[in-house]
């Protein structure tokens, strides 16, 4: 691609989309937000074809001096390329999601949808870190717009308690970066990720990243802006807010808090894996009693999302690599299940799950695909889900055999509050009429589930696509942890030898 | 030092003198039919003033040269940078008023003469090298400003407005006063040059109480809690275009003759004083935000947004470094910009009579009977609260990054940390134009000129504005890099 600057092509797609949807008729602002978001799919797919795998590390590099203390710096490594793809291609799913759902205000929807696009492929495209800071908060302005214009009842109360938790963990880290930025000299990403800072300091800056990432990841005590952000927004808002935003807050792990801080990182590890623990057993336990079916989704995205927390401290290979799997997985998984909510939402406006049922005997295409996504939630081989949990609990093991245990048991709930809720929605009784009488899924749904079903099968039969091309920086990030590595809590020792051996020996002394 | 240089270097200052004079006569003579020609003319002569002190500020002048007088008044980079601000919003406070007074028939020739009045008034201040000079630039602007609050004389409210803004601030300038007598008796001097050098050793009791008392009387002029009282109820009480006025030209002036004051003249003792600016700074950022949230009148939010604002200036005080004195002025013209959309845009509220629209609740679903209007204004709050990408970051940014250099790391952290506090009402207004549902109150028709100044504030606020980031931070590191020249 030389000196082509795709990276800020992808920006600029969307960005003008976003303007042109602002002025545009409702059917009309519908076709420019698909096709903006199917070029920059396109776009995407181009990044990924030539993103030379084992090549330098940062590619497709830009940078432009055009600020004052600071500069337009775009660059992609192995790990923001997976999260790009992830956003392109749930984009276009959003579009679709939204095609006959949202009729109000149609033009200003499409315009703060493209708008966010364009701040999520910059947050993990911003090579700068203040860049990366502006895209990173920008992204509340039309995630507050989405949730309040279009949500639900409650959507105020939602939307407030979005904004304000998220800006609060954000302009701590603010003045973390400010500090860092004042020792290093630099705001240059790649050179700070090398940067080696005071430990002592360490803690506090790897606290200030923490009140952000934790918040926006979400992590056990701050995630309860989570359901109700979930519950309010319109589906495709939940699709992105589940399949991207919430990655974010991993991202931030992976690019900020453990390369910059690995010190700090290791000091803190049995904090966010208490705090993972908890929330994986404990979210779990909240979505079983849920009513609610985008409620108990949110939960089950708090618990997954611990589970890649856990991957991400595990300090190794295995939990880097299960930890970005888990977080591609859920995008999809995520992203497809609260369509699945969306689908059935559209045909009843109710999110009851006792409304529901028996929806296998009229909806069993709907069902087919339910399923699948359900099975993916859970873990199944064969489906995206289980690469990853395997991978990341897999590293835990290495690092603690007690957390480990913990972790796994948010898989036996999962599959627990998952196959409960399938079986109350999707078999059973058909027990209202209006439920019985919904049609099976029609064109539109049929385009956005098959993506989505492939996406899925593909992850789980053959992960490699995903994986070749972090492989190298997750190896390099591995080795910049590698000091700050905390030892095996198991105590492995050699065993006493077979019996019939050390009898022989006996026997040849004697 | 001859007499003829000195009066070259006050030309903006000869200029506005003569133009007020000269458009007062005519103002006489011809009555109030001839206030848009004078308005016309008032606003060429304040660009006019503009284009005079713009070179100082592009060579950077500083030093003995650009001292006028003896020293009491200075014609520098630092005085340029904060005239172009006080005379540009003159300029767009004299742009906005003829569609506010024409429907109340208040369209009065005085009204551009007062301003120009006014304007001359803050141009000395900001220029001030002397106590004195000081003073006399402070009530020049002061007596026109409180005429002008109560310009709306059959409006009880602005007649209001304008008594207790007289009350108050004839108050504060006795501080003030009372201030500059002590500075003066211990330290033998009224110049700011003297006072700095004759204040290197350790500090007297009388000094400490006479910088505290000066500094009082400024907090006041700035709206600084806990001299911030005054302020909802002038700037809810007088007339809009006033109102914009206060909130613009009003505070560059006074921020720019405390930047002098505290940096220059009391600059080597920055130790005793810096506490009592962070605490200004603090108190003014929590105060502001907290009562801005039980507002129902967007000129009084206005008020307290102002009042928070300042409280972030402040903390570029408070670490008293050239950087901090840069962050200061970054600050302060994007604040500006902010402020004159702000107001614009409340301008623009019109009913169907034409009358002004202040209730917040009224705004209810702007957003979907003025789509423009509405997007400005959520432009302006959020870009007020600070949320990137607009450009109402910036000056936070630069602000917070100045006291993180300098070492006050808690203080930008608690700072930074109560804006989260004020991000709630501004953010509850977006809530209000946006998901609510319409009330359709506002349907007036605006005015030309409204338009386009809302509309080059957006532009400016918009993310467009980061790429005059460079230009701006080297405008203002040469402004601020005049007031170390001392020390």
């Amino acid at each position: 691609m030389g000196g082509f600057p795709i990276l800020s092509l992808m920006l600029l797609v969307p960005l003008v989309g976003a303007i042109a949807c602002l002025k545009l008729e409702a059917q009309a602002a519908r076709t420019v937000a698909l096709l903006a978001t199917l070029i920059d799919f396109v776009l995407g797919v181009v990044l990924w074809a030539n993103f030379d795998i084992g090549g330098a590390q940062w590619q497709f590099q830009e940078r432009h001096a055009v600020f004052s203390s600071f500069s337009y710096a775009l660059g992609i490594d192995g790990i923001a390329l997976t999260l790009i793809m992830l956003s392109v291609f749930l984009m276009p799913v959003c579009i679709g999601a939204s095609w006959t759902s949202v009729t109000k205000r149609v033009g200003e929807y499409m315009a703060a949808f493209l708008l966010m696009e364009t701040l999520m492929i910059g947050v993990f495209a911003a090579q700068d870190l203040y860049l990366f800071y502006i895209f990173f908060e920008a992204g509340l302005i039309p995630m507050y717009l989405i949730i309040g214009v279009w949500g639900g009842d409650n959507r105020i109360y939602a939307s407030y308690k979005f904004f304000l938790y998220t800006l609060l963990g954000s302009v701590v880290m603010l003045i973390a970066m400010l500090w860092m930025a004042n020792q290093a000299g630099t705001t240059d990403i790649p050179t700070l990720m090398a940067y080696d800072f005071d430990p002592h300091v360490q803690t506090w800056l790897w606290l200030a990243f923490f009140a952000s990432f934790a918040v926006k990841m979400p992590m056990y005590p701050v995630h309860t802006w989570l359901p109700d952000a979930h519950v309010q927004a319109p589906t495709a808002g939940s699709i992105i807010l589940a399949g991207v935003l919430l990655k974010m807050g991993g991202y931030g792990f992976i690019r900020f808090s453990l390369p910059m801080f690995p010190e700090a990182s290791a000091q803190f590890a049995p904090v966010i894996f208490a705090l993972s623990m908890i929330a994986v057993v404990v979210t779990s336990l909240i979505a079983l009693v849920q009513h609610d079916m985008k409620k108990l989704i949110a939960y089950s995205s708090v618990a997954h999302m611990a589970i890649v927390t856990l991957g991400l401290f595990a300090f190794n290979v295995q939990g880097l690599e299960g930890s970005m799997l888990v977080m591609l997985s859920h995008g999809l998984v995520s992203g497809a299940l609260f369509l699945c909510v969306g689908v059935i939402y559209d045909r009843l406006h109710t999110r009851e799950i006792s409304r529901y049922g028996g929806l296998a005997i009229n909806m069993p295409r709907y069902a087919l695909f339910f399923l699948l996504f359900t099975m993916a939630s859970i873990g199944l081989p064969g489906t995206s889900g289980f690469v990853g949990e395997f991978l990341s609990l897999g590293g835990v093991y290495q690092v603690s055999t007690w957390v480990a245990l913990v972790g796994t048991t948010g898989i036996i709930l999962g599959a627990a509050y998952m196959l409960y809720l399938y079986r109350r929605v999707v078999f059973g009784e058909q027990k209202n009429a209006d439920a019985a009488a919904m049609p099976d899924l029609t064109l539109r749904e049929y385009l956005m589930m098959i993506p989505l079903g492939l996406a899925v099968l593909w992850m789980g039969v053959y992960p490699e696509s995903f994986i070749a091309p972090m492989r190298q920086d997750i190896a390099a990030l591995d080795a910049r942890l590698a000091r700050a590595k905390p030892a095996y809590d198991g105590k492995l020792m050699i065993g006493k030898g077979a019996p019939a051996h050390e009898a022989a020996a006996e026997g040849g002394h004697h | 030092m001859d007499l003829a240089h000195s009066l070259r270097l006050i030309a903006p200052e000869e200029t506005l003198s003569i133009a007020s004079l000269v458009l007062l006569l005519v103002a006489a003579w011809s009555g109030d039919k001839a206030s848009r020609l004078i308005s016309i003319v008032a606003v060429a002569v304040l660009v006019g003033c503009m284009a005079l002190v713009a070179p100082a500020l592009c060579n950077g002048l500083s030093g003995p040269d650009v001292a006028a007088f003896g020293g009491q008044y200075r014609a520098d980079a630092f005085a340029a940078f904060a005239k172009l601000l006080i005379y540009g919003s003159s300029a767009a406070a004299l742009i906005i008023a003829p569609a506010f007074f024409d429907r109340l028939g208040q369209m009065r020739a005085e009204y551009p003469v007062l301003i120009l009045l006014a304007a001359l008034g803050m141009g000395m201040m900001a220029s001030a090298g002397d106590l004195l000079t000081l003073y006399i630039g402070l009530e020049l602007n002061s007596l026109a400003s409180y005429v002008l609050a109560a310009f709306l004389r059959g409006d009880g409210r602005s007649a209001e407005s304008g008594l207790k803004y007289f009350v108050l601030g004839a108050l504060a300038s006795g501080i003030l006063l009372f201030g500059v007598s002590l500075v003066y008796g211990f330290t033998g001097t009224t110049s700011f040059v003297g006072i700095s050098s004759a204040l290197s050793g350790t500090l007297s009791a009388g000094t400490v109480f006479g910088i505290v008392f000066v500094l009082a009387g400024l907090a006041f002029k700035i709206a600084a809690v806990p001299f911030h009282m005054w302020t909802p109820d002038v700037y809810e009480g007088a007339p809009t275009p006033v109102t914009t006025f206060f909130a613009t030209a009003s505070k560059v002036s006074a921020l720019a003759l405390l930047m002098r004051v505290s940096l220059e003249a009391f600059g080597s003792q920055a130790g005793a004083w810096s506490q009592i600016v962070i605490f200004a700074a603090l108190a003014s950022i929590v105060v502001g935000a907290l009562g801005a949230i039980g507002q129902s009148n967007i000129k009084r939010l206005m008020a307290y947004s102002s009042i928070n604002n300042v409280g972030f200036v402040l903390i570029g005080l408070a670490i008293a470094t050239p950087k901090g004195a840069a962050a200061m002025l970054t600050y302060l013209v994007i604040y500006i910009a902010m402020s004159l959309g702000g107001f614009v845009a409340i301008l623009m509220l019109k009913d169907e009579d034409g009358n002004a629209v202040e209730r917040i609740g009224d705004l209810a679903g702007l957003s979907r009977t003025r789509p423009y209007l509405a997007l400005a204004l959520a432009m302006i709050m959020f870009s007020l609260a600070g949320i990137p990408p607009l450009f109402g970051f910036w000056g936070k940014f630069v602000v917070f990054q100045a006291a993180v250099q300098a070492g006050y790391v808690a203080l930008a952290a608690i700072g930074i940390a109560a804006s989260v506090i004020g991000a709630f009402y501004y953010i509850k207004i977006v809530k209000i134009m946006y998901f609510d549902e319409p009330a359709d109150t506002v349907r007036g028709d605006s005015d030309l000129a409204h338009k386009a100044l809302l509309l080059i504030c957006a532009v400016f606020m918009s993310p467009l504005g980061y790429l005059l980031t460079k230009w701006l931070d080297g405008l203002a590191q040469t402004a601020a890099s005049v007031l170390f020249l001392a020390a």
